[in-house]
């Protein structure tokens, strides 16, 4: 038998929360779990530093890829499958792009691309095309078979049925995620009937579209996604984490430049503070070995790359304040200066945070082409945009929503054995009480 | 202070007005490619190169008070016009922004249809491929807008000359 169609014996299930069980038939899928790169997924969180907020977040990019695979199976072998709109060819590249859509996420991955200026999908691209396990076993099925996954990953691939599946705006990476991270920060707004949505989703022609009678389930869909922006993603606590993370990497980066003489070696930076990253540089690097740095640096001799440290580790995170640009401006420019004055680097305690920050999104109705929205198949096969139809969805999308907060050193700014004038001048504007 | 903004309004406010949001995105993706630097992170969506990170500024600056944007409709769909308010240039004077040459690049991509735009942002998007490999890649995911060799060769060319106005020769 070729290896692409090759079956496992007996079928093999992960136990999972969100999906009851996560079904495996086929070799290739199982040889791609067992590969190295996979398995590094299991020391990367989904959720960054959310984990300092809802303590149980604390799930791994590992799980969240079976789930994927798992909700796109069953949308190919239980809805998909017989439909003349749907090539059964197609099945195992859905399968594999599914399971290994996020295979290039790093640790903490958003700040450090931001802070290192890199895309986490060119190491996606790495893994998939490159002298790698998972490489490896996409070649037994046929050597352009890396190729053809890459694409669907990189949503350049011509299938774009296949890509809409695993990427549009009713997929299944973000119906594992939303209900994944509802699951283990325990909060209750994630829910939504997702086997009401698979039995609704037809292939039609290049995209995935949802027959009109599961519009409510795909409302209930867009309002958790709304919610857990809100809730979970955008919380102001695990912001002010991240914002402190992206602030460590930047000193820790800005320190290399200036030839400091860090007390250990950071050997697993080094390619990043260089901008000469390579894919086994990027392999090696996992949540533990950052969190290992961080320890450390506890220590180092420059107060800001320890104090940040020892905030992140020990969770003494920033405080925060709303913020409004467009009216406080002039007295951001002014805590500027006062920060400055008092001995307290603005460029790393006093830092603005937006919405516009996160990687998380809303619906969109996809106006002028900016996004292929979700279609509903009408029953006399016509289509119509979501937010036509459903007057739930067009008041989420239709309202724009964005937000700004301040974060500050609350206990530097509450010390007053050092500049207590300034610092009072600074709560005032702050409109901190001690 | 609100860099990554500031430097969006500086877009808009060299451009002038830019109509279109498709437009504007596009503008971004290519002024980003010849060296202008924009930080927003582009993908590969089903219309071309699309950033959600932009989008989400632009909202950001719309009710901040510092863009305005225009609501119009255009046949059958709605399109929107930016340009800057004076809260917006007010702000802007006093968080400048240096982006030398940017303002030759984007007057001149203002002045291009989104059609040519988002023809030559794929074109810029793979890059890294052969002319006959981008080439196939355009004919196959933008078949709908029935681009011909002769445009493509067009865009080719105007990535260069816009290369040369981003002064990268």
């Amino acid at each position: 038998m070729v290896y692409s169609a090759e079956k496992l014996s007996e079928e093999k299930v992960f136990k999972d929360p969100v999906h009851r069980y996560v079904h495996v038939r086929d070799r290739v899928i199982w040889d791609l779990v067992g590969t190295k790169e996979f398995q590094r997924l299991r020391r990367i969180k989904q959720l960054g530093t959310t984990f300092l907020t809802f303590h149980g977040a604390e799930h791994s990019r590992f799980n969240h890829s079976l789930g994927v695979y798992e909700i796109v199976r069953r949308i190919i072998d239980d809805v998909f499958a017989g439909r003349p709109e749907w090539n059964d060819d197609d099945r195992l590249l859905t399968l594999c792009a599914a399971l290994l859509h996020d295979l290039g996420h790093g640790p903490f991955s958003h700040s450090f691309e931001k802070v290192f200026d890199f895309d986490h999908e060119d190491f996606t691209q790495n893994i998939v095309l490159g002298n790698t396990e998972v490489n490896a076993v996409l070649k037994k099925v046929s050597p352009d078979f890396p190729q053809q996954v890459a694409e669907v990953v990189a949503k350049t691939s011509a299938k774009k049925l296949v890509v809409s599946l695993i990427s549009s705006q009713i997929d299944a990476d973000r119906m594992d995620y939303l209900q994944r991270d509802a699951y283990f920060t325990g909060v209750s707004y994630g829910q939504f009937d997702m086997e009401r949505i698979l039995r609704v989703m037809r292939p039609k022609e290049d995209q995935v579209v949802i027959k009109k009678s599961g519009m409510h389930a795909v409302e209930d869909y867009i309002m958790s996604r709304y919610q857990m922006y809100w809730q979970v993603y955008f919380h102001p606590v695990s912001r002010s984490a991240e914002v402190i993370l992206t602030k460590i990497l930047h000193r820790a980066k800005q320190l290399y430049e200036n030839n400091y003489s860090f007390k250990n070696n950071p050997i697993h930076f080094y390619s990043f503070f260089t901008d000469s990253v390579t894919l086994e540089d990027y392999l090696k690097l996992d949540e533990s070995i950052i969190m290992f740095y961080f320890q450390i640096w506890q220590d180092e001799d420059d107060s800001i790359l320890s104090d940040l440290c020892r905030r992140f580790v020990n969770r003494n995170l920033f405080k925060y304040a709303e913020f409004d640009p467009a009216k406080e401006y002039k007295k951001l420019a002014e805590l500027t200066r006062l920060f400055e004055k008092a001995g307290i680097d603005p460029e790393y305690y006093l830092v603005v945070d937006s919405s516009s920050d996160l990687p998380y999104d809303f619906y969109r109705p996809g106006e002028e082409e900016e996004r292929l929205p979700i279609h509903l198949l009408m029953k006399n096969g016509d289509l119509k945009e979501l937010s036509r139809e459903s007057e739930i969805v067009d008041a989420i999308s239709g309202k724009r929503r964005t937000d700004h907060k301040l974060y500050y050193p609350g206990d530097f700014l509450a010390d007053e054995s050092t500049e207590k004038e300034l610092k009072k001048q600074i709560r005032t504007l702050l409109e901190i009480n001690l | 202070m609100l860099k990554d903004h500031a430097k969006l309004m500086q877009a808009v406010l060299v451009s002038g007005e830019i109509i279109g949001r498709k437009k504007l995105q596009k503008m971004i993706y290519i002024a980003k490619k010849v060296s202008f630097p924009f930080h927003e992170r582009f993908q590969f969506h089903f219309y071309g190169p699309y950033s959600e990170e932009l989008t989400l500024r632009v909202e950001e600056l719309c009710n901040m008070g510092f863009l305005n944007e225009i609501k119009e409709k255009k046949g059958g769909y709605f399109q929107y016009r930016y340009t800057l308010t004076d809260t917006g240039k007010e702000f802007l004077s006093l968080n400048e922004v240096e982006m030398p040459f940017l303002q030759d690049c984007l007057e001149d991509m203002n002045e291009q249809n989104a059609r040519f735009l988002e023809l030559v942002s794929t074109v810029l998007y793979f890059d890294n491929l052969s002319k006959e490999e981008v080439t196939d890649k355009v004919f196959t995911l933008k078949s709908s807008q029935r681009y011909t060799e002769e445009e493509i060769d067009q865009a080719y060319a105007y990535i260069e000359a816009l290369k040369g106005k981003a002064k990268l020769h």
